[in-house]
């Protein structure tokens, strides 16, 4: 690897691993410090690099880098807080006894606890889906702003409210204790979901860092798998949900970035060792009693990686709907549903229940309308694609579905 | 919105079907429950098996299970979010359990502020 992909490359897996280690030092007060720490040393590294060549060993020669730039803070600030403030916090010891302790043990812990932290109830999700981008992924603002299509200034704004919030709340960089580790993992799973889905559902055009959100997401959720502590089966559970989906990434998208659907996807592109993957994780969840979500989730994603059209997949999917809606109700769950009861049990009876929907904002609910009249009413089927054409706001979903209605023509 | 308890209440609580007729029995009830769901108007719901069941008194006799002198056995229940007991009623009408000649479901709404809720 040469100088130019070693830095990205670095500063994608090394960057988060600095700021974690550095933000659980220097407590949450002082995340900016530690980012700007992370920073300059990945600065210093293109300056240096530059001239001199790579070092023998650059992830040691960064950690080096970033622990004396911490040292130098610490003695500058101490200075600072003995004659302003009068707070010595690190008088204890002498700069020289300071250790920064970059071992991957610690390096791990400190991942994980700030998983955590970032993840803690009182922050909002945007929030939380911004900072965990930021801070855990080692993501620029330039590529979070892509992602979520939107500009650096706002991503700069919401980055800047969530550690005002994370300050105020006071939040401790720490694992929680083990009577509140499930509540506070469902606020983890929930913000790794997402971030999961912003990636895979994300309709930047850039395919590469669509991947890349979902496989940090997946990173994510692994360090979670490795801890005795919080390798429970609704992470692993969720871990084969992410292998499920991922499998068909690179059917789902094509050369201009733009969704395939499912029904048009080929399936020789399917990653077969992902899919294979997402049954062993799957396997692993299926101990204790409590279902999950990503229980019923992963179970539907299995079955979606059977191409085969038969009755039963699509009863066992109308079934698994059914028990997820009970749990947590979502319109695309409730369409969903809709959908498979068209497959297992014929189009009329679903006409009945998806008239009921009443989804009248959701241009998803139209199309579906417009798919189970296909064939019965197709007078009834246009008008529907018709309505959801109206209310589609992206080029692709409009594509798609102008595509559709020439098709019944 | 308001929140309505669907009782389902059976005729006979002795009879005893076979498992094959209880296996449809709930795929039916899971599809209706599922519809509501979809909806975003399923609260919760349960079952209520006629095994394992007492029948306490006011002078402390308890006799086994919920038959016997009571016309109907209430089997399971689910809450349900509708804005007027007729939405309710409609939900009901539904209900897989109402095949059986003779059962009923009964609508009822939930009191709020009585300090459970």
């Amino acid at each position: 690897m040469n100088q130019q992909e070693l830095i990205p490359h670095l500063f994608r897996t090394e960057f988060r691993k600095i700021t974690s280690v550095l933000t659980k030092f220097f407590g949450i007060d002082h995340v900016e410090i530690a980012e700007d720490i992370a920073s300059d040393t990945f600065l210093l590294a293109y300056e240096t690099w530059t001239y001199n060549g790579i070092p023998e060993n650059p992830t040691a020669w960064l950690y080096t880098v970033a622990k004396n730039k911490a040292k130098n803070h610490i003695s500058r600030n101490r200075t600072f807080t003995e004659k302003i403030s009068g707070e010595i916090k690190y008088s204890s010891s002498g700069i020289e006894e300071v250790e920064i302790d970059l071992s991957n043990k610690n390096i791990t812990d400190s991942q994980l606890q700030m998983l955590f932290a970032i993840c803690h109830p009182a922050i909002s999700t945007e929030a939380q889906i911004g900072l965990s981008l930021r801070i855990l992924c080692g993501f620029g603002i330039d590529e979070i702003a892509n992602a979520l299509l939107t500009n650096n200034e706002t991503i700069n704004k919401r980055l800047y409210r969530a550690k005002e919030k994370l300050r105020l709340e006071k939040i401790k960089i720490e694992f929680p204790n083990e009577s509140e580790i499930n509540n506070r993992l469902e606020t983890v799973l929930t913000t790794l979901y997402l971030l999961f889905s912003e990636g895979y559902y994300s309709e930047s055009q850039d395919v590469v860092l669509r991947n890349d959100f979902c496989l940090e997401a997946m990173r994510l959720t692994s360090l979670l798998m490795e801890d005795q502590q919080t390798n429970l089966p609704a992470v692993n559970a969720l871990m084969s949900l992410m292998c499920f989906h991922s499998s068909r990434f690179n059917a789902r998208i094509n050369e201009n970035g733009e969704i395939i659907l499912y029904g048009d996807q080929n399936e020789a592109l399917w990653d077969h060792e992902l899919i294979e993957k997402g049954g062993y994780f799957l396997h692993k969840a299926s101990t204790g009693n409590k279902i999950s979500k990503y229980h019923l989730e992963a179970s539907i994603a299995y079955w979606h990686t059977v191409k085969a059209d038969t009755k039963e997949k699509w009863e066992n999917i109308l079934q698994l709907f059914n028990r997820l809606l009970q749990i947590e109700y979502s319109p695309i769950a409730a369409l969903n549903r809709t959908y498979a009861l068209s497959k297992a049990q014929g189009k009329e009876i679903a006409i009945h229940e998806a008239e009921k929907l009443q989804l009248t904002d959701n241009h998803f609910y139209f199309t579906l309308l417009g798919e189970l009249y296909a064939g019965i009413d197709d007078d009834k089927a246009t008008l529907n694609f018709q309505q959801a054409l109206s209310l589609a706001k992206t080029k692709t979903d409009k594509r798609t579905i102008q595509e559709r209605i020439n098709k019944i023509g | 919105m308001e929140e309505y308890i669907l009782i389902f209440r059976h005729e006979d609580g002795t009879k005893v079907a076979s498992p094959e007729q209880m296996q449809i029995w709930m795929k039916q009830t899971m599809d209706w429950i599922g519809g509501i769901a979809a909806q975003n108007k399923f609260v919760m719901g349960n079952g209520l098996p006629f095994a394992d069941a007492r029948v306490v008194r006011h002078n402390g006799v308890v006799t086994n299970g919920p038959f016997g002198e009571i016309k109907e056995t209430i089997g399971g229940y689910i809450i349900v979010k509708a804005k007027s007991v007729d939405e309710a009623a409609e939900f009901a009408k539904g209900c897989p359990v109402l095949q059986g000649e003779g059962n009923s479901v009964e609508v009822r709404k939930i009191a709020k502020g009585d300090g459970i809720h």
